[in-house]
């Protein structure tokens, strides 16, 4: 499914949308884990709105492609997503992390639409994405599952038994992304526990990496046609580098953003950077689409 | 219940505990296609190896990766199919309590955990395959149903009943045989509800596990020996807990004796005693089990008398407590 100009451009339209939405979440909500929330967003933004074969209407229509949201404290852009698709009401956002909403800061899938599964404790996303990938074969069904961790959460080791098992049985519908901003609570992924050479661990795996700028769509979208493209028997890896806080420029790679608060003079500077972001992208979509 | 076969009591003399539930794995795995069964490198420890061979395409041995056995079988019930999985209760509980919690529990799948080895059954194995805490971890996990059978028979009719029921279950099992508790598995089984094995008035011992047939052997003792008349609970439901059989208990007898193959913080005697004191009502209680300390090496014949949990122990027990003051009027309305 080559991109064509005008699909790229609508994407780089619907993530901006979805960046705003995330802002303004935190904004309403006081505080969100923003920073890996625009990290992860444009995955999640060609994803939902290229790729995955789901339906508003019928939510656990038992076909769909399946979305497992490993890193879920990135809950607030998964919410804005998912509200902004359709699946919950948009309105429901202005809920988010407040006392009684079923929309808390990691979601809850039996309790917001659109969720595949409920995530927050680490390093449990890629074990469930092969027990639905493994129940998918056995049933005879072709949907996909895909998985996005968090690099930090990669410490956890159980993500290796899962990715282990992912080589082990040749699960090849399920295409995986690290979503590899280089940042985590305590500081830069390097210094807190050094995950390098990391493309070469999953290599080692025997994952097929692809690595590219996770924040470029195009890039993204190469990269989830190869993986869609995949002949072999090894599962497809997609370590994405992104920016931890993408379209915000005062929060950008700034580890200290893992989680934040917005207040009035926040809210307003972070919608004019987004904007300011948004036609850096546009320009760059122009300059580089064939 | 599915409608099994009927295990006898000749079945589980010849066959280990672990080995009923093999079997009825397969007999659920032929009539449900959906019945998938997966394992972390203890295919032949937990007696899986039945349904491998039947159903090769259905069966996945994840290595030696406890979590990721659990998440694995999370995602594969929430596409729909039904997983039962089996490990160690230790590993179970303990290695993958978090997945177990998040995964199962809080999604709330319909994924069936058989948990062996449990208490002190792999008595020789020491404290790193004792599993002492898995009733206290598990019945604190919200939508998990906590099923502790006192034999192979017992084990047969918790596993269908476990398929027959949604949502996630805890089954500890033991590792090899257990003594013939049931005749035959048409006893009227039911999730929640204590079957009285034995019938009486002066003491109620509410066992689960193998502790159900000491508590057996401890009250026909009693009858013949000190004419006491002790009746039996073979409380196999963990979670949700008989609160009624309970209370009628401290109603009828005023005497409760718990004992269990477990910690005696958290376990039976533990959710025992909640609801005895949410009752109002009074009665002496004592509770036996593994006295928060880790358990000695040995055979677990050997490992139960040293903790006192077999009959003999049981005897001492209830003759202890029987001594015990309590108030004897019929007007419990004072004690409210």
């Amino acid at each position: 499914m080559p991109l064509t100009k005008q699909e790229w451009l609508q994407l780089e339209k619907k993530a901006h949308e979805l960046r705003r939405l995330t802002l303004d979440t935190t904004y309403w909500a006081g505080s969100a884990h923003i920073g890996g929330g625009l990290s992860v967003l444009d995955i999640m933004t060609v994803l939902y709105h290229k790729y995955m074969n789901i339906k508003v209407e019928d939510p656990k229509w038992e076909d769909r492609d399946r979305f497992i949201l490993s890193k879920g404290h990135a809950g607030v852009s998964y919410a804005a997503t998912l509200c902004d698709y359709g699946f919950n009401d948009v309105e429901l956002l202005k809920t988010f992390n407040l006392s009684g909403s079923k929309m808390g800061m990691h979601l809850d899938s039996n309790k917001v639409v659109g969720v595949d599964a409920s995530t927050g404790s680490l390093g449990h996303g890629m074990s469930i994405a092969v027990g639905t990938a493994l129940a998918a074969r056995l049933q005879g069904k072709d949907y996909k599952t895909f998985v996005v961790l968090g690099d930090g959460e990669c410490d956890e080791g159980s993500n290796w038994e899962a990715a282990m098992s992912a080589v082990h049985y040749k699960i090849t519908n399920m295409i995986s992304f690290v979503d590899r901003n280089k940042c985590m609570i305590d500081g830069r992924t390097e210094d807190v526990m050094n995950l390098e050479p990391f493309c070469a661990k999953w290599e080692a795996f025997g994952f097929i990496v692809k690595e590219i700028d996770g924040n470029n769509i195009k890039e993204l979208c190469e990269a989830i046609d190869f993986a869609y493209e995949n002949k072999t028997d090894k599962p497809v890896m997609i370590v994405a580098n992104t920016l931890k806080g993408c379209g915000i420029d005062f929060i950008e790679d700034d580890y200290l953003w893992h989680y934040g608060a917005f207040d009035d003079d926040k809210y307003e500077r972070g919608k004019k950077a987004l904007d300011e972001s948004y036609q850096k992208r546009i320009a760059r979509v122009e300059k580089e689409a064939e | 219940m599915a409608g099994g076969m009927t295990y006898t009591a000749v079945d589980s003399t010849s066959l280990s505990t672990a080995e009923i539930y093999g079997k009825a794995l397969v007999e659920l795995g032929r009539a449900h296609p959906e019945v998938v069964a997966l394992t972390a490198d203890l295919a032949k420890s937990t007696k899986i190896g039945e349904f491998q061979k039947e159903f090769p395409d259905r069966f996945f041995n994840v290595g030696i990766a406890e979590q990721n056995l659990f998440g694995v079988s999370a995602g594969m019930a929430r596409a729909g199919l039904v997983p039962f999985l089996s490990c160690f209760s230790q590993f179970a509980s303990l290695r993958a309590a978090d997945q177990l919690s998040t995964d199962l529990c809080y999604q709330n799948v319909n994924a069936k955990v058989i948990a062996t080895h449990s208490g002190t059954s792999f008595g020789q194995a020491g404290s790193t395959h004792h599993a002492i805490t898995d009733l206290a971890v598990t019945r604190s996990m919200p939508n998990l149903t906590v099923i502790c059978p006192a034999d192979g028979v017992e084990t047969y009719n918790a596993v269908m009943a476990a398929y027959e029921t949604p949502g996630p279950f805890y089954i500890r099992i033991n590792r090899g045989f257990d003594r013939v508790l049931y005749k035959d598995s048409d006893y009227g089984f039911q999730i929640g509800k204590a079957v009285t094995v034995n019938e009486g008035t002066d003491l109620t011992i509410i066992a689960c596990g193998s502790c159900v047939f000491q508590a057996v052997q401890a009250a026909d003792f009693l009858e013949k020996s000190d004419g006491l008349k002790i009746r039996v609970l073979d409380m196999h439901t963990i979670k949700p807990i008989d609160r009624e059989a309970i209370v009628k208990a401290v109603m009828d007898t005023r005497r409760i004796i718990t004992v269990e193959d477990h910690n005696v913080l958290g376990g039976l005697g533990s959710a025992v005693a909640e609801v005895v004191v949410e009752s109002g009502k009074g009665c002496a209680f004592k509770k036996l089990g593994i006295p928060d300390k880790f358990a000695p090496i040995g055979l677990h014949e050997d490992i139960m008398a040293e903790l006192g949990i077999d009959a003999n122990g049981i005897i001492a027990a209830v003759r202890e407590v029987m001594k015990a003051d309590f108030e004897l009027d019929d007007d419990w309305d004072d004690e409210v």
